[in-house]
């Protein structure tokens, strides 16, 4: 009885893995980084790799969230650092001065940084286009300079340390930021998929036709700034609570500017590309470390470099390499078929 | 205090007026969200610095070579890096920041991270009301009002000024009028460059010269051409003196004002938006479809 279960979900996984994942070279690439990140501890126990890949799985958040709102809606945010250090802020006092362990404080965090985005996204829901994006810059700014001068509060300059790690060891660390980042961004991905995120899409495009259409696009826009908050900020309490100090470098231009570098590096409007540019730069930003003073410069060569031949993008590129699309019914292919895998167009 | 508050609102509102006009130009016209606009003001200042304290030379010659240099700079940056991606908009923005960063790694590298000071161009000062005022703050003031009154009479007198107005209106008529607009875009990117680095040159002497100088006037420039409006000259004027007082009266009138001067005058900016969205004197257009 049990063993007939088993056979049937076993043949059902191995039908699913032969006819939807093997058809496509990006569904097997997600896999095997599913699968790389989760294994990965069973065969490696560097833990200043593991360093790397947990701060690259909660910037890999970061990014995402960056292109849920401004890739998917076309809000440019450049005060993205916002969300991250009010996440990070908020879970540092939470955990110093009340004492709620991490898996409190970091949905707390968020929750503080969705009232942000709810904050900034009132006044901002006026503005358009650019001027959006040079207004929404100026949020953080304001929130240093608050840091700064209330260091009663916010240790200032030196930021809120001695705050409890995530938890007790650096795998431990590891596997909730991994899986967190996985699970997240996977919900970020869905989200962008549903009904709203085609409605974000469409106010992208056309805001206009989609007020024509009878839909509220304020309360979507909202919405937007909302559920980026909301995952900005749970990076930036993952980020506290494994770097154990929130400091105003959350908070920082700097920070703002680097999402938008990830995040476009790898492509916008795709969620997937800023989790692969943050997993592709940000080991590569510390490979760099052995010419620590050339480190900054050469990564922005890079990125000047590569936009000069993708300029949609990295992962984009990638894949309008490897498959095409059929002209008739809109599925994707790999790029050395010659006729559809569902419809037998001739994809030439 | 009051006249010390005028020096420094006036000197850092022309300043940021030269800076944001320059920025609202090259948007205008080509669409550019240029954030390497302030890292081109910085790399003028350190071009006198290397002039006038490694080469010898006197500050003015190195003021006139350091403009003229960073404007050449700026037109081969803009040939190699933004010219050829210029349809993708994110892009454009991401390559501007990474020339920023590029600019200001290269900078730490050639000068390190120290404090630098270059020499005023002319010394000395007098007392109004026990207050010093030096010659150079008045020189700096002075050259700032001729720059913008000869930017103004550049764009709106001249043909280039009507050819450059135009296209910022309504890039795809100016086309159709005869103007060729990838060529508009180019000289206004040229003189808004040359812009930046006449500001740099200008306010060298009464800055300190470090490889982060760019941040602040970068955000301080945006805030003045949101305040002002985006495209409007008289919007970013205003707007660009409004600012340069507010952080003033913060840096003189509050305590610890110095960690808040960014805070308030950014303040200012979102008040004002709340009220108008469209800006001080920004014309809402009907948007582009």
């Amino acid at each position: 009885m049990i063993m007939g279960f088993l056979a049937f979900y076993l043949r059902q996984l191995y039908s699913i893995v032969r006819n939807e994942i093997l058809v496509l070279p990006s569904r097997v690439v997600v896999v095997l980084f599913f699968l790389f990140l989760i294994l990965l501890p069973l065969f490696y126990k560097d833990p200043y790799v593991f360093r790397i890949l947990i701060q690259a799985s909660i910037f890999a958040i970061f990014a995402a969230s960056w292109d849920l709102l401004s890739g998917f809606t076309g809000q440019m945010n450049f005060g993205h650092a916002l969300f991250f250090g009010v996440g990070a802020y908020t879970a540092a006092l939470l955990n110093l001065h009340f004492h709620v362990p991490p898996w409190g404080t970091i949905p707390l965090g968020a929750l503080a940084a969705v009232l942000a985005g709810l904050l900034i996204g009132i006044p901002c829901l006026r503005l358009k286009g650019t001027y959006l994006a040079l207004t929404t810059l100026a949020f953080p700014i304001i929130l240093m300079g608050i840091v700064f001068s209330l260091p009663g509060i916010t240790g200032g300059e030196l930021g809120v340390s001695g705050i409890r790690r995530l938890s007790g060891s650096r795998m431990s660390d590891y596997y909730i930021s991994a899986v967190l980042m996985l699970g997240l961004t996977t919900l970020m991905w869905k989200i962008t998929d549903s009904k709203t995120g085609i409605i974000f899409h469409a106010i992208r495009e056309d805001e206009l036709a989609v007020r024509a259409s009878g839909i509220n696009t304020t309360r979507y826009k909202l919405l937007a700034f909302c559920l980026s908050g909301f995952f900005a900020g749970l990076s930036g309490g993952l980020y506290a609570h494994f770097m154990r100090i929130a400091g105003p470098s959350t908070l920082e231009v700097g920070l703002s500017f680097t999402v938008v570098i990830w995040s476009v590096f790898g492509g916008i409007v795709t969620i997937y590309g800023p989790v692969a540019a943050v997993f592709i730069l940000f080991p590569l930003l510390e490979f760099l470390h052995f010419w620590p003073e050339y480190r900054t410069l050469m990564f922005a060569v890079v990125i000047l470099v590569i936009l000069l031949y993708m300029p949609e993008g990295l992962i984009p590129w990638v894949r309008d390499k490897m498959e095409k699309q059929c002209p008739r019914c809109k599925l994707r292919n790999v790029a050395f078929r010659k006729t559809c895998r569902v419809c037998t167009a001739s994809l030439e | 205090m009051i006249l010390d508050i005028i020096i420094s609102g006036l000197i850092s509102g022309s300043v940021y007026a030269i800076l944001a006009i320059g920025f609202s130009l090259i948007f205008g016209v080509a669409r550019i969200v240029n954030i390497a606009h302030t890292a081109f003001y910085m790399l003028a200042a350190y071009g006198i610095y290397f002039g006038t304290h490694k080469l010898g030379f006197h500050p003015l010659w190195c003021m006139l070579a350091s403009v003229i240099l960073v404007t050449s700079f700026g037109l081969i940056v803009y040939k190699l890096f933004i010219d050829p991606i210029r349809e993708h908009e994110a892009a454009v923005l991401i390559c501007t920041i990474a020339m920023a960063i590029a600019m200001q790694e290269i900078m730490i590298l050639l000068f390190t991270g120290d404090y630098l000071s270059v020499p005023a161009l002319i010394g000395g000062f007098f007392k109004i009301l026990g207050v010093k005022v030096f010659y150079q703050q008045l020189l700096t003031f002075g050259l700032a009002l001729l720059i913008l009154g000869a930017l103004r009479t550049m764009l709106m007198k001249t043909r280039l000024g009507l050819a450059i107005r135009s296209t910022a209106q309504d890039r795809e008529v100016a086309n159709l009028m005869g103007i060729d607009e990838s060529r508009a875009a180019m000289i206004t990117m040229g003189i808004t460059v040359g812009l930046a680095g006449l500001a740099g040159a200008v306010v060298v002497p009464l800055t300190i010269l470090q490889p982060f100088m760019w941040m602040h006037p970068l955000i301080m420039m945006m805030a003045v051409v949101v305040l002002g409006g985006l495209g409007s000259l008289k919007g970013s004027f205003v707007g660009a003196y409004m600012l340069g007082f507010a952080e003033a009266l913060v840096v003189f009138l509050i305590p610890k004002g110095a960690f808040l001067k960014g805070s308030v005058a950014l303040s200012v900016m979102i008040l004002v938006l709340l009220i108008r969205p469209e800006g001080l004197f920004g014309v809402s257009f009907e948007e582009e479809r």
